[in-house]
């Protein structure tokens, strides 16, 4: 029955990968992007599970953390245009 | 392994398959950014949610259960947080959300 849950989340992953490429803005590419990390964790438990070395989470650990930081910084870029942008020193979000 | 937290892990899984599959579907088909975020949205909570609750059933009490909740609480933190800030950022470069469009009749 993992077989089922790996199949459906690397069908996920196609359709996710298909928003990345066709997205018309750069913030539906980030999103994509974002899905794409959560998905790659979850495909990382499952194939976990159905190699029976359930050490892989801590690989899915790092790469969520990983995720979250990468997602914001990008964001970060795209609204100040500069990742060191200090808000309480600028003229304010 | 009982056979009750058996089926009950498998139905579980389905379920999150199932909605994995929904979000992602939600993703390409939906017209807009923000009602794009909405669909990913299902993929974060319902489908990874429920995929890790039939992994923790299946994994029963062990090290392998607590990094699942882990895991579990970094999706329920990290989710809205990353949505939150892709909202903002959309508002703040003018992107308006589809209704606003339409409700000025443009």
């Amino acid at each position: 029955m993992f077989y089922a849950a790996a199949g459906a989340i690397l069908a996920a992953l196609v359709l996710a990968l298909a928003r990345a490429i066709k997205g018309p803005s750069v913030f539906d590419r980030v999103l994509a992007g974002n899905s794409v990390g959560v998905l790659a964790i979850l495909l990382l438990a499952t194939v976990g599970f159905l190699t029976g070395r359930p050490d892989f989470l801590d690989i899915g650990l790092t790469y969520g953390l990983l995720n979250l930081i990468g997602t914001l910084a990008v964001l970060k870029f795209f609204r100040h245009g500069d990742l060191a942008y200090d808000v309480d020193e600028g003229e304010g979000p | 392994m009982s056979l009750v937290v058996e089926i009950a892990s498998w139905i579980s899984i389905l379920l999150g398959s199932a909605f994995t599959l929904v979000g992602a579907l939600g993703l390409v088909r939906m017209p807009d950014i923000f009602t794009r975020m909405h669909a990913a949205s299902v993929t974060d909570t319902a489908g990874a949610g429920l995929l890790i609750l039939g992994m923790i059933l299946q994994a029963g009490f062990s090290l392998t259960a607590l990094k699942l909740v882990i895991l579990l609480a970094l999706f329920v933190f990290t989710g809205p947080v990353v949505t939150h800030a892709l909202a903002q950022t959309c508002l703040h470069e003018k992107i308006q959300p589809l209704l606003a469009r339409e409700r000025r009749g443009e």
